[in-house]
């Protein structure tokens, strides 16, 4: 879904009420604002957090009914990004009723930016000055009516996170009327001469929902993406239309006739200048930064913290996963027996056939029961602690922390952020990549983004580890399965890195682009927040498609171990032709079907591949003792377990994502690369093991 | 007195100058508040040196030092102090 066309075909018919866009800066606060009008009336359940596909929703308020559409964060109209243009298309021709413009009040002139611009595109803004709380406590004091009159636009004053401002902001927007004379910026009498100029010569026919002056200013500037999407949207060249060319060329000379030259800096410096003289006019007082948020983020930076401050986290995150998940995965796997006994002799009763019944108990019941209490608590634990750092603002450190790395990779700084997303799910991950300007930068994120470990492939790596890595139980055994798996994930980042740098010395050659990241200062994280959002938007969204995957998985596992053919089961044939592949790659057939056939949700590798086990032997119980017998049964050892490791660290992404990259890249050779590049990394890491392994005797 | 952004040590204050530095890059600088005349402090670093962390309008924006070379400051009377 490419979110540009997607917003504009959002248009609201009148009948439904209000359209009210939210706009803003990134870190403002603006999907706090979102949810805490919409609540859950939203359409998107896309992942948050970063908002990259713009989410809708709706409230009623006295009577009447609101249509909310929350654009993602930009810092300019001037688009740098896709996210920006997206922004810039809805806001300027998206026709809203109201546009609310969100600001952090603690840095209100570099938010009064991208207003301002706003202004210039309609007068119908609404300003919604957030994070006041954040502010004071900071020692800046805003004055939201003096605001509103510096700007002759309302305003409102906010803390979004605690709640308020939510009546004034929703009243504002009942009783909106066009302001009589909104305060836009004015530039020098030249370059004022000159817009109005332009601006007479574009035909008014064509114009309908295209801010004029705006398209004036574009057209001087030269901006060809702005111009572009203006014509895309009135259908015509506005260029070649009779008088514009003209008009534009004689206003360029006469404004450089009187020493205007660099025409888009000038723009900016007086947008900035204004900005600065409203600030001036209601913020008081304040310190810029604050001293102990400094303090921190010094330590956090510091040589010797930055890089193991981050080990530590992720490992703590790991534990807390691994040790929290273990009683409700047993509780959960005993519930699935149980409903599984159940479901068998309720169909025995009604004289369901045996193969019928077995295909469905042992077949689909059994895969997905497995899915669901392997998955579910660690994903309910995991989610909510990354998105509460998230919530934090501590991945933009991260990303600072690691950008050397990415730079002398040839990759963007901000692949570290896709990066991170990749850890929850690749897909969103791959559709995160958005926020990277360049394409070629963009490309290698994409393509390396499945390199990192998804949360569908955790509770694989976390059986592995606790089957065959750690010595001990207890308190210990989770301490030592959570470092163990902090190195993998740092091996995975380190893949990532050389993969990242192999593209953009082959076939992705290029410079680094600038990197410009924002460090919002650190926030107390709304955990009532985090929680809904993390547990409805990302775990039920992820264990759906896991559980709508696993259940026909297991019935075609089910149908292949027991439907013959030619001498033996179909699975076997498949296991048979699979074998000496897997084997030379330190495996078997078995887990090599299993990884084929967990190509739509990695979640399945793992019940898979025990199902292909017992279907030769008995079924056990699905715990991890008669797991581990099964495994040593068929051959496992430490070596073998070393090189599924790696293959479930690194392989084919899941189908999801491998759609998604077809989607976003366009293109099917980029979707190829991103299926072997990991595959080709997998496949010589666990060859390189299995030869290693065979030296020493293992 | 002018020098870079990459020269400024940390905790001193200078105000912008001129941007050497191309079309786009040159505006994305300014639409982030890195308007000539701007006071701006370096506050600190990545581990490894590079990248820097700016304040400039009360937010605080990383760049890379292949930028921040191409950023001119000045320090004027008043400038030189920590904000």
């Amino acid at each position: 879904m490419d979110s540009r066309s997607d917003l504009r075909r959002r248009r609201v018919s009148p009948s439904q009420g209000l359209t009210v866009a939210l706009a803003g800066n990134p870190n403002v606060g603006k999907s706090t604002v979102f949810n805490g009008l919409t609540g859950l009336h939203q359409h998107t359940g896309n992942w948050t957090g970063k908002t990259v596909v713009s989410a809708q929703g709706t409230y009623s308020y006295r009577g009447r009914e609101y249509t909310v559409v929350d654009t993602p964060g930009a810092y300019s109209l001037r688009a740098a990004s896709g996210e920006e243009e997206a922004a810039r298309d809805y806001i300027v021709f998206g026709g809203a009723d109201v546009t609310v413009v969100v600001c952090d009040a603690s840095c209100l002139e570099r938010n009064l930016n991208l207003l301002l611009q706003i202004m210039e595109v309609t007068p119908r803004v609404l300003v919604a000055v957030n994070l006041m709380d954040q502010a004071q406590s900071r020692g800046i004091e805003v004055d939201v009516p003096a605001l509103s009159r510096a700007l002759g636009v309302p305003a409102v004053a906010m803390s979004a996170r605690r709640g308020r401002g939510f009546r004034e902001l929703k009243d504002a927007v009942a009783s909106y009327s066009t302001p009589p004379s909104p305060r836009l910026p004015r530039y020098s009498d030249a370059l004022e001469a000159a817009i109005e100029s332009v601006e007479r010569a574009l035909p008014r026919d064509l114009m309908g929902s295209v801010p004029s002056r705006w398209a004036a200013l574009r057209l001087l500037e030269g901006d060809a993406e702005a111009v572009s999407a203006v014509n895309r949207r009135i259908g015509r060249e506005l260029v070649l239309e009779p008088g514009v060319a003209g008009a534009i060329s004689s206003a360029r000379a006469r404004l450089a006739a009187s020493g205007v030259t660099a025409l888009r800096e000038e723009v900016i410096a007086s947008i900035y200048r204004r900005a600065e003289a409203v600030a001036a006019e209601c913020v008081r007082g304040g310190r810029e930064y604050d001293l102990r948020q400094l303090r921190l983020d010094r330590a956090l930076t510091r040589r010797a913290m930055g890089i193991p401050v981050m080990l530590l986290l992720l490992s703590l995150i790991f534990f807390i996963t691994i040790k929290g998940a273990d009683y409700p995965s047993g509780v959960l796997m005993r519930c699935s027996e149980w409903v599984g006994d159940e479901l068998d002799s309720a169909l025995t009763a009604l004289g369901a056939s045996d193969p019928i019944r077995e295909a469905l108990v042992l077949g689909i019941w059994r895969v997905l029961g497995w899915v669901i209490s392997v998955m579910l608590p660690p994903m309910a634990i995991f989610f909510p602690l990354f998105t509460l750092l998230e919530d934090l603002g501590y991945l933009p450190r991260v990303a600072f922390d690691l950008d050397s790395g990415f730079r002398k990779a040839g990759a963007c700084g901000k692949q570290c952020l896709t990066m991170a997303m990749g850890f929850g799910c690749n897909a969103a991950g791959v559709v995160g990549c958005r926020i990277i300007d360049s394409p070629r930068e963009r490309l290698i994120a994409q393509l390396t983004n499945s390199l990192v470990p998804c949360n569908g492939r955790f509770p694989m790596l976390i059986t592995l580890i606790t089957l065959f890595f750690v010595g001990s139980g207890g308190p210990w055994g989770t301490a030592e399965a959570a470092c163990v798996l902090t190195l993998l994930i740092a091996l995975s980042v380190l893949v990532t890195l050389a993969a990242s740098k192999f593209l953009s010395s082959t076939l992705l050659r290029g410079k680094p682009s600038a990197l410009t990241l924002e460090l919002p200062p650190f926030r107390p994280p709304n955990v009532p927040e985090v929680l809904t959002r993390s547990l409805l938007d990302r775990t039920l969204f992820v264990l759906g498609r896991a559980a709508a995957v696993a259940a026909p998985a297991g019935l075609i596992i089910y149908l292949a171990a027991n439907v013959h053919l030619a001498g033996g089961t179909v699975l076997s044939h498949i296991v048979g032709a699979l074998d000496p592949l897997g084997r030379a790659l330190g495996m078997d057939g078995v887990i090599l079907a299993a990884f084929i056939l967990g190509l739509p949700a990695n979640e399945t590798v793992i019940p898979i591949m025990v199902m292909a086990y017992a279907a030769s032997g008995t079924l056990a119980e699905c715990d991890l003792a008669s797991l581990r017998s099964i495994l040593a049964a068929n051959g496992w050892g430490i070596g073998r377990a070393v090189c599924v490791t790696l293959f479930a660290l690194f392989h084919w992404p899941c189908a999801t994502t491998v759609l998604t990259i077809r989607r976003e890249t366009g293109s099917l050779k980029w979707t190829l690369a991103a299926l072997v590049l990991p595959t080709a990394v997998g496949a010589a890491l666990s060859f390189l093991a299995a030869r290693i392994f065979e030296i020493f005797g293992i | 007195m002018e020098k870079t952004l990459l020269a400024l040590p940390e905790g001193v204050r200078a105000r912008v100058g001129a941007l050497d530095i191309p079309g786009e890059g040159k505006r994305r600088l300014m639409d982030l508040g890195f308007t000539p005349g701007t006071p701006v402090e370096c506050l600190f670093s990545a581990p490894s040196g590079d990248p820097r962390a700016y304040l400039v309008r009360g937010t605080v924006i990383a760049l890379r030092d292949s930028e921040s070379g191409a950023v001119k400051v000045t320090l004027g009377a008043g400038d030189g102090l920590p904000l």
